[in-house]
């Protein structure tokens, strides 16, 4: 328990050491960065606030990725999720003003779930079915998403005046309210933690997560103890789908309130960092979430104070899931068994990136 | 108009087969590679950057060969060595790269506002060859990376096909054990594949600052890493179908830029989406993996 708790902190420690390098070389003082970060993301009210905002679609696509990975399904397509359910959402949203605001927004949020489904169901009927590898398939439909936002703001939901390429905003009915104005803390962060909850028992208390991590360890011996693969892959791509899609939806609704190009700034990908600092364990996401958002919002006054650009976050999140990988290899697993002992633990992500049997 | 396109499509498909020709090497190998993205920008930005600041092209191209192979390597020491997962470990690579390029591209460009531009490289028109009609100008009238880019495909062909490192290369993407059993030295084989993949990813990183822009923009590679992916598959892990997926991808690329000047009814986004739904489909319709090496992606461990 303790080293499991201790290798998240000491690879972020490893990453802090490798950024000052960086930064050294960048010319920037580490200890002025790394304090303007932490003004940036935590020093006020506002920042706060702002911070868990920006922390809560990493709440999503993390859940997201950490459910696909728990089976050794490699989902790297939360980004294209995400992007279908936000244009499903901006779809449906400007005609739900004639409904009761819960109804607005249980359609809205339920529009977001249904296209993210359907673009990661897509990917695991693809492996269930066809013996398409879900690495290649999502990071395509990836692509394929971006390009179908581009489209609909560009084409058939771009708003009436037809000068912006954006989508007409949503009904106010179907608006996630702010509850605490001017700040924009809203549902959908409270909705992140109930769903953390939720995977964290489908995960760890249920027989189908019991056999998600069993396909995660070994897929031919789950075969064996009659997990049915195929229809348990199709069935985690899907919800997975829907959990990022969901995170679109929230986010159409509460924050940019209609479409635009570019809408998510990598939130699938930098997913894949909350996922694996949190040892791909549901109640961890929300700490590794509010971690990266924090480092996403610090970086604004990071780039007023320091001068170094808002893209060293991305450093920071590549260097954590190398380090964090790394730490995950029997070599390292010797050391720390001479340090803590041995502790039984297993490795965080499922080792073999298994292909289908050919 | 015509030639225009033609002459568009085989630039734009240049970058991407000189990178998917290296992911087929390192794919032969047993090794799936999603950091090419990665590696190929961060050689666009070195060759660039180094070339800026030396007034030298060939220092540039080297510089953009360097920096694919550094990245590489840093995939090679988790990926080959220590065995970890090498989607995870691809896609932690790329992250970097553009954070990396992003953050040393402000810190020396950004703040002046100067332009960044060097003097694209010279084109070579092959003697009598570049005078046919239509065939001249689309074939025989360009740089030399672009030559070296179609020459390598036959090349890499006959070597994998063909040579007895092709072979070895190929048994450590099959059957490692088996491999190793006869003393081919996986451990050291997809390190050289890595290392040499790197080199030409770089160098297509190289092509995109150095001859096709003339500078360089945040994440200029625009996803052509992933497009050399779906080239792989959708050329069948074959030199010649790999050529003519990039040649098909290339045009799809060029066409898109002439619909948005032309600002027809066909969406553009439908040609910049091309290669991707291609992609899904040739998976979908060949059932995935058949002509995949049987062991790439899977980690080898002695034990």
């Amino acid at each position: 328990m303790l080293s499991s708790i201790a290798k998240p902190f000491a690879a972020l420690a490893l990453a802090a050491a490798l950024i000052s390098i960086v930064l050294a070389a960048l010319g920037a003082s580490p200890l002025g960065v790394f304090a303007a970060l932490g003004e940036g993301a935590f020093g006020s009210w506002y920042a706060c606030v702002d911070t868990v905002v920006k922390s809560t679609p990493l709440v999503f696509t993390g859940l997201a990725v950490a459910l696909a990975f728990s089976g050794a399904l490699w989902n790297i397509g939360a980004d294209g999720q995400l992007t279908i359910g936000a244009i499903a959402a901006g779809a449906i949203g400007p005609h739900l003003g004639n409904f009761p605001h819960p109804i607005a927004i249980a359609g809205i949020l339920a529009a977001g779930c249904l296209g993210g489904a359907v673009w990661g169901g897509l990917a695991g009927w693809l492996r269930a079915r066809r013996d398409v590898n879900e690495v290649i398939s999502t990071i395509m439909l990836n692509f394929v998403a971006v390009q179908a936002l581009s489209w609909v703001v560009h084409g058939p939901l771009m708003e009436p005046s037809r000068a912006y390429p954006t989508s007409s905003p949503i009904a106010r009915a179907a608006q996630l309210e702010f509850y605490f104005a001017p700040s924009r803390i809203n549902l959908g962060m409270l909705l992140a933690v109930v769903l953390a909850a939720v995977c964290y028992l489908l995960l760890f208390r249920t027989g189908a997560g019991f056999e998600l991590r069993a396909m995660g360890r070994n897929r031919r011996a789950a075969t064996f103890f009659g997990v049915r693969i195929p229809a348990l892959t199709f069935w985690v791509m899907t919800l997975s789908g829907a959990l990022a899609g969901l995170g679109g939806a929230v986010q159409v609704s509460a924050i940019s309130h209609r479409l635009y190009e570019k809408l998510s700034p990598g939130w699938g990908f930098e997913a894949i960092a909350v996922a694996l600092v949190a040892r791909l364990n549901p109640l961890g996401i929300i700490p590794a979430a509010i971690l990266f958002g924090a480092l996403d919002n610090g970086s604004q006054a990071m780039q007023r104070t320091q001068g170094v650009s808002p893209e060293l976050v991305q450093v920071i999140q590549g260097l954590v899931i190398l380090i964090i990988l790394a730490f995950d290899t029997p070599a390292w697993s010797a050391v720390r068994e001479q340090i803590f002992g041995a502790t039984g633990e297993a490795a965080a992500v499922p080792p073999v990136a298994e292909m289908p049997d050919a | 108009m015509l030639e225009a396109f033609l002459i568009s499509s085989i630039t734009m498909a240049t970058p991407i087969l000189l990178a998917a020709l290296g992911e087929l090497l390192v794919e032969e190998s047993g090794v799936i590679n999603i950091g090419i993205e990665g590696a190929m920008l961060a050689g666009a930005f070195a060759a660039l950057a180094i070339a800026y600041f030396s007034g030298s092209t060939a220092l540039g191209l080297g510089g953009g060969v360097a920096a694919g192979v550094a990245i590489n390597a840093i995939f090679a020491v988790l990926v080959v060595n220590l065995a970890v997962n090498q989607v995870v470990t691809g896609t932690a690579v790329s992250i970097l790269a553009l954070g990396l390029t992003g953050v040393f591209y402000r810190k020396l460009f950004g703040v002046t506002g100067k332009a960044f531009m060097v003097a694209p490289i010279a084109k070579i028109p092959l003697g009598p060859l570049a005078r046919i009609p239509l065939l001249g100008p689309v074939l025989f009238n360009h740089n030399a990376l672009v030559y070296f880019t179609f020459i390598l495909a036959p090349a890499l062909w006959y070597v994998i096909a063909h040579t007895r490192y092709g072979l070895r290369l190929r048994a450590c993407g099959e059957r490692p054990e088996a491999a190793d059993a006869l003393g081919l030295g996986v451990i050291a084989i997809r390190w050289q594949a890595l290392v040499v993949s790197g080199a030409m990813t770089g160098l297509a990183g190289a092509f995109l600052t150095l001859a096709y822009a003339g500078t360089f923009v945040e994440n200029i590679s625009a996803g052509r890493g992933f497009v050399a992916l779906s080239v792989v598959i959708v050329g069948r892990w074959n030199s010649w179908g790999l050529v003519a997926a990039s040649v098909l991808f290339g045009a799809a690329m060029a066409l898109q830029f002439g619909l948005q000047a032309l600002g027809t009814i066909v969406p553009y986004q439908l040609f910049l989406a091309l290669p991707y739904a291609l992609t899904l489909v040739v998976l979908a319709g060949f059932g995935g993996q058949a002509a995949a090496p049987s062991a790439l992606g899977e980690p080898y461990r002695r034990d």
